[in-house]
């Protein structure tokens, strides 16, 4: 198949190019959440991006907490964002580092105002932007800026055998191109991971990915009861076929393709090492890796799944495939690509590589992934300890 | 090309992956290897679903299960060539 040169994308301030062009109410904290939430019910064409956190973190948790709100602000998906907090002060930090990408972004804050005034104002500025986004056109913008992020979940065996690998043919075909990829899901390499740290293209990465791995094994080790065989595999996993954490790290590990990594990127870290792979430490629930994903910059998600997971993100959409032909059949309104026939072996690799990379390119020019009709907008923040 | 109800990824690899609905006891299974793309038969000892794994020899306790040509932990209740592999006799070794 000749693969397509170009997407239609909006193209942002900074240069880099969105899939989407959305006008995000970013609260700061939790107890902002309400407000931002009648602010997008009153002003059409925005979302409110409601979450848990933000009150009496410190350290590296803070900062997580910062990095994530920041780089989702950021991201290219989103044309202009409104930021509304309890206090100026970390409202300020994050629409200050938000305006580093030229897009539009204005923060409040509701302390000494109250929600009823801090609405009125707050709608007022979102209409400007919804409006002003809404005249946005779509541009013919090169692959190259397409951010490919890959996660999978409630995986099974026909995960590893059919339709992680055809995310690897994916990767396979499209890195050459000049795109970014990711992956994550640190734990989710138990058992393969010195494996794994072997596609790090330089000693260097390498060498951080079995450190990044390790800190998390340690901490596991630390705070295990008995093991995570309640854990990992999860139920779900179990049904469909997968025994034991090493067995799903290897499945897991098929997405990768037969690309090397080039860094090792914290959680909601923006790369900038240029186009390639990178592996990024991320928790392997669903919602909080692709949050994270999502925050580092990536514009379009591979979500292969084998007993049906029906996860979306508000900013990034996240296009699903299986190949178990239960799950197709089952839950079909949430399955964008059908790659089942890969285990009747009347479809190969290379045309399911293909068959995604054609989906793919069809959402990033605006086609609305199962998960964005279904309306599935799941942002959760990862949390690394308890506050102060 | 014959049926394929059982898929393998590896040469090296000692149970493979059922891929119709089910197998019935006693059914004779078309087993394909991804590596090489090699056929073989194989006769199954129990039913077991779709996506749930076959032992493609006979196995004894403290073996170890191969899969993608790697180890994906160990046998904890022997397992007769046919026999459905899965939580009941096999375990990680990380936890």
């Amino acid at each position: 198949m000749q693969i397509p040169k170009s997407f239609l994308g909006f193209k942002r301030e900074n240069g880099r190019a969105g899939t989407r062009n959305h006008v995000i109410i970013l609260p700061v904290d939790d107890i902002s959440n309400a407000c931002a939430e009648a602010v997008a019910n009153n002003i059409k064409g925005t979302i409110a991006l409601p979450h848990s956190y933000g009150r009496l973190q410190f350290g590296a948790d803070l900062e997580l907490h910062f990095r994530t709100m920041i780089g989702t602000g950021r991201n290219p998906n989103v044309a202009a964002v409104i930021v509304i907090g309890i206090e100026p002060k970390w409202t300020k930090r994050i629409v200050d580092a938000i305006a580093k990408t030229g897009k539009p972004v204005e923060g409040f804050s509701i302390e000494g105002v109250g929600d009823i005034d801090t609405i009125a104002k707050v709608s007022k500025k979102a209409q400007e932007f919804s409006m002003w986004a809404s005249e946005k056109q779509r541009e013919e913008c090169p692959i190259s800026d397409l951010w490919i992020s890959v996660k999978c979940g409630e995986s099974d065996t026909t995960s590893g055998l059919a339709s992680n690998p055809t995310v690897g043919n994916l990767m396979d075909k499209l890195e050459p191109l000049g795109v970014h990829l990711c992956f994550g899901e640190t734990s989710e390499l138990t058992g393969a991971e010195t494996v794994c740290a072997k596609r790090g293209k330089t000693k260097e990465a390498q060498d951080k990915f079995m450190k990044t791995w390790s800190s998390y094994n340690d901490f596991i080790l630390k705070e295990a009861t008995n093991d995570l065989s309640e854990s990992q595999p999860t139920a779900g996993n179990i049904a469909g076929g997968l025994t034991t954490i090493e067995e799903k790290a290897f499945g897991n590990f098929q997405k990768i393709g037969s690309r090397k990594f080039i860094d090792v990127l914290e959680p909601a870290e923006e790369p900038t090492k240029g186009k390639g792979l990178y592996f990024m430490d991320t928790s392997s629930a669903a919602a909080e890796c692709v949050t994270l994903q999502a925050a580092g910059g990536f514009n379009i998600h591979l979500f292969p799944t084998g007993q049906g997971n029906i996860i979306g993100n508000p900013i990034e959409p996240v296009i699903k495939l299986t190949a178990n032909p239960l799950t197709a059949k089952t839950m079909s309104e949430h399955i964008d690509v059908d790659v089942s026939k890969i285990l009747s072996r009347e479809m190969n690799l290379d045309q399911a590589g293909d068959e995604l990379i054609r989906s793919t390119i069809k959402v990033a020019n605006g086609r609305l992934t199962c998960a964005e009709a279904l309306g599935h907008k799941e942002f959760v923040m990862t949390k690394l300890y308890r506050s102060a | 090309m014959a049926k394929t109800d059982i898929i393998i990824h590896d040469k090296k690899d000692n149970v493979g992956v059922i891929v119709i609905e089910k197998v019935s006891k006693g059914q004779d299974c078309g087993c394909w290897i991804m590596e090489d793309d090699s056929s073989f038969k194989v006769k199954s000892e129990a039913e077991i679903p779709l996506g749930h794994k076959i032992a493609l020899e006979d196995l004894k306790e403290g073996d170890t299960i191969i899969k993608y040509g790697h180890d994906i932990g160990k046998v904890i209740k022997s397992i007769k060539k046919g026999d459905h592999v899965h939580v009941h006799n096999v375990k990680t070794k990380k936890w």
